[in-house]
């Protein structure tokens, strides 16, 4: 058995210690924002945050998260009435298209911010690497630029 | 009106059968989409008026990131009067009706979303919807206050009657609204100086639940009892299963059942595209353990020597030899004998897939007698007709809900996953959710064609194209579609009104049919992407070779703004005006002409791609073979931009999947099998690809809106190949560009 800690709650996992974090997050869990895309860690719409790092759960197998701390994208607000900056500056920006793949955006861009807190364009072509097949680009680079300063804001 | 929105538009009598919801509501149309359990009973089809004066819309059509779900509300509001703040939106599922002479449309119009017509046929629709609910409202209380009709008119969400000094909030009059007949005129729309949402700046409705995860994608859905499934599907197109194994895949814990799924023969119209072996499990990762412990023998298919290497070198022999004339104005041999210069040019455009970021998936339950289907799909009508087709009930038995859609561009336009997730629910009598992976999703593709384009002009003295001639090996997009004669095969990849045709007097367009096993199908502005790389790198090409400019040849040849006939879709006109106002705008914004450093370019292109106009202009550098795109500007003229941030996201987006398909984009097929898998070997661009001088512009026309879902792509190639040319003088004839710059 796997136990962990989901959006701060415990809760625990007794199928096979192989299945992938991704699948154990959906359909056994329910938390139906973090999405499948390609299976092997190519597109990023399955970016949750392990021990607030971003990382790919469609090839995190779940025995590897045992006593691990997991944040989803429905497990990132700090409440129900306040979003995250990066989801602030994604709404302000009018990212999403088709969507789907913007719970990973948004995750990976909430940890790339941590490590980038004033990110050059440059910075982000290296650093941001989830694939949007409606090509919202543009729009993505804004809201991280955009993130970065409501950061700062709140921080100042 | 066009001859299709009459053909759907419901009777006044069905559209506005009013009456009473338990909680005060005004119910315009019939319930279709109420929720019960919650304790609304009469929903209209596509209005709800609460007592609070919130405001429900209905959204009929799927929405698969091109914005309809905010777009078409915002016409409904616009006329109903009232305030985008108050609105939400509920998504509305397949409505079909079944009369004397077939099966019908439910709401008064189509649903599906195909060939960027989403938005314009919902135009006249959507805001009679609105303008009726709001005369409704306005005779309740002229009534109310004892006054003609004409003495009432609104502000959002309230009824002002000056004469009376009054004042009564839509809410107060949704009781008697709805108890009124209906007038028997037609009410009057508003007249687009009064517009108030209509062209104005709106967010996308759902993007707070995309951005916190509560949006629902096919994929999430979850219905009791829900089964997983996934499928084996024949490695070797069109391969048929000679024995199974399943004797491993059925230890592998929470497998519940293995399946045979039987595909079609060659030639045959497809209702799936593979034959397989379906494993149902008790979740997904489950089923997929299973489907790897699978032993499969596979028959031997007459598609297993296919090959692309074949294909292309068969393409090639084809255009030696003269082929089926589908368009021959004037005299072009005359012309091309007489001209002063000609240029010949052979162009390849290869099979691309589709590759939606949600993998195909499909709910269904098949009961005795009924079914029920979730699905994202574009075309809801054809999940019906697939489920249909499968279990053989009558569509009146088939409940089909669409939910957001992970994607389209074109790929859900066909419903062969819901006919797969039909069949396991039929043997197995479980409900259950079909889920594909990116594997399954790239190799079993309805791939958008490739072709082989033959390119030919005549220029006289002067340097004016007096000659044009394109013949085109290609396998046809219409390839196994039912009762579809090869002489018609043409007709999805060569659209013979384009430009530069009614333009260039001697034109002739020649195709041949290349039919390798290859499924193919629509993909987003089908085949306008290979026509405009085509098109716009010969006219380039031309203006190189007669000694022109590539910006003024093109301006010479689009003209003033005129009306010329278009039979193809989009038409009924093409004016060729709105496409040089476009050209020379966006050659202004980047300065073209301007003095370049060494290893850099500006190249410029423009389509009219059904019903709309746009152009591209982009700077690049090549530097050592490395190329980087500097900046884009992209311009678009819909007519009347409805919902302008969409527009404005269509053209970025579709400007973005324009180049990232020519850049890297292939698929290949090698011993009847695709070799492509997933996204390491199908690059998909990302981020470090968009420049960040990025300008997007809306260029008005008149007050009709077009469609915008396509017309950013078909331009955004050629436009960079030709400035790969221009600042390298390296000419890029074959598509996708990786590997060819020196």
């Amino acid at each position: 058995m796997v136990s962990f800690k989901i959006n701060s709650e415990e809760v625990s996992y007794e199928g096979d210690a192989d299945t992938p974090l991704l699948w154990v997050i959906r359909d056994h869990l329910r938390l139906t924002g973090t999405k499948f895309g390609c299976g092997v860690g190519q597109c990023g719409a399955c970016t949750v945050h392990i021990d607030g790092a971003a990382q790919r759960s469609c090839i995190t197998p779940v025995a590897a998260i045992d006593g691990r701390d997991i944040t989803t994208i429905e497990g990132l607000a700090p409440s129900v009435d306040e979003l995250h900056p990066v989801q602030q500056a994604w709404l302000e920006n009018d990212v999403p298209q088709c969507g789907y793949c913007q719970a990973g955006q948004i995750m990976a861009a909430v940890d790339f911010l941590k490590h980038n807190p004033s990110p050059s364009d440059d910075d982000i072509n290296k650093g941001v690497t989830n694939i949007c097949r409606c090509g919202t680009y543009v729009r993505i680079r804004k809201a991280i630029h955009r993130a970065a300063e409501l950061t700062a804001g709140e921080e100042s | 009106m066009s001859a299709v929105l009459s053909k759907y538009r419901v009777t006044r009598r069905q559209v506005l059968i009013a009456g009473t919801g338990i909680a005060g509501s005004l119910v315009v149309g019939l319930p279709v989409f109420a929720r019960e359990e919650e304790g609304e009973r009469a929903i209209g089809y596509f209005v709800q008026i609460n007592a609070d004066g919130s405001v429900i819309i209905g959204a009929k059509e799927p929405e698969i990131g091109q914005g309809l779900r905010t777009a078409l509300p915002m016409m409904v509001a616009e006329e109903l009067d009232v305030d985008w703040d108050k609105v939400s939106i509920r998504q509305m599922p397949l409505g079909i009706v079944k009369t004397a002479e077939g099966y019908t449309w439910k709401y008064g119009g189509g649903q599906g979303v195909g060939g960027s017509t989403g938005l314009t046929s919902n135009w006249e629709l959507m805001r009679q919807a609105g303008a009726d609910a709001r005369r409704q409202l306005i005779r309740a209380a002229a009534a109310r206050l004892g006054v003609e009709e004409s003495q009432c008119g609104t502000k959002p969400g309230v009824v002002v009657c000056t004469s009376m000094n009054s004042e009564i909030p839509y809410a107060d009059l949704v009781v008697d609204a709805a108890a009124l007949p209906m007038p028997e005129d037609t009410t009057p729309l508003k007249s687009v100086d009064d517009y108030r949402i209509i062209g104005t700046h709106r967010k996308t409705i759902d993007a707070h639940d995309i951005v916190t995860g509560k949006a629902k994608y096919g994929v999430d859905t979850n219905q009791p009892h829900m089964r997983y499934a996934v499928i084996a599907r024949a490695p070797v197109l069109n391969a048929k299963v000679a024995s199974f194994d399943d004797t491993a895949a059925r230890e592998v814990d929470g497998v519940l059942d293995v399946l045979r799924i039987d595909g079609p023969s060659p030639g045959e119209p497809y209702l799936i595209l593979a034959s397989g072996i379906a494993v149902v499990a008790t979740s997904t990762w489950a089923a997929m353990k299973g489907r790897a412990a699978l032993k499969i023998d596979w028959e031997e298919s007459p598609n297993a020597t296919d090959s692309s290497v074949r294909f292309w070198r068969e393409n090639a022999e084809m255009l030696k030899n003269p082929g089926q004339i589908v368009l021959d104005d004037g005299d072009f041999d005359a012309a091309i004998a007489a001209a002063e210069a000609t240029v010949t040019r052979q162009y390849r455009v290869p099979f691309v897939s589709h590759s939606p970021l949600e993998p195909q998936n499909c709910y269904a339950y098949v009961k005795a007698d009924e079914c029920h289907i979730i699905a994202p799909t574009q075309m809801p009508s054809g999940a019906s007709r697939a489920a249909a087709a499968v279990t053989g009930l009558p569509r009146e038995n088939i409940r089909v809900d669409m939910t957001r859609v992970g994607g389209g561009f074109g790929r859900r336009l066909t419903n062969d996953y819901v006919a797969e997730a039909a069949m396991i629910s039929m043997k197995t009598g479980w409900p259950i959710k079909l889920q594909w992976s990116r594997e399954d999703d790239i190799k079993n593709d309805f791939y958008r064609p490739g072709g082989l384009h033959e390119m030919h002009a005549g220029v006289d003295r002067d340097g004016k194209l007096i000659a044009w001639a394109q013949r085109l090996a290609s396998g046809s997009k219409y390839y196994r579609r039912p009762d579809m004669p090869d002489e018609n095969l043409f007709g999805a990849e060569l659209y013979i009104d384009d430009f530069p045709r009614r333009i260039v007097d001697n034109i002739r367009m020649e195709y041949f049919h290349n039919a390798i096993g290859l499924p193919r199908g629509s993909w987003r502005a089908p085949a306008h992407t290979a026509n405009a790389f085509v098109i716009q790198s010969f006219i380039d090409e031309i203006a190189h070779e007669t000694g022109q400019d590539p910006l003024q040849l093109r301006l010479d040849l689009l003209g003033e703004s005129r009306d010329l006939e278009y039979s193809g879709h989009g038409g009924p006109v093409f004016n060729p005006g709105r496409l040089a106002t476009l050209v020379k705008f966006v050659a202004e914004r980047i300065g073209y002409g301007k003095d370049l450093p060494e290893g850099r370019g500006i190249g410029i292109a423009t389509h009219f791609t059904f019903g709309g106009y746009a152009a591209h202009a982009m700077e690049v550098t090549v530097v050592d073979g490395k190329l980087t795109i500097e900046r884009i500007v992209a311009a678009i003229d819909c007519g009347l931009a409805v919902h302008p941030n969409a527009v404005d996201a269509q053209l970025q987006g579709g400007t973005i999947d324009g180049l990232s398909t020519a850049l890297g984009l292939e698929i290949t097929v090698k011993d009847g099998q695709v070799q492509q898998s997933n996204f390491h070997d199908y690059p998909l661009a990302r981020i470090a690809m968009v420049p960040s001088l990025f300008e997007t512009h809306i260029l008005p026309f008149d007050d009709v809106p077009t469609g915008v879902g396509e017309m950013g792509i078909p331009s955004a190639a050629p436009a960079l190949t030709n400035a790969i040319f221009a600042a390298t003088g390296q000419r890029i004839r074959s598509l996708p560009i990786a590997g060819q710059l020196a």
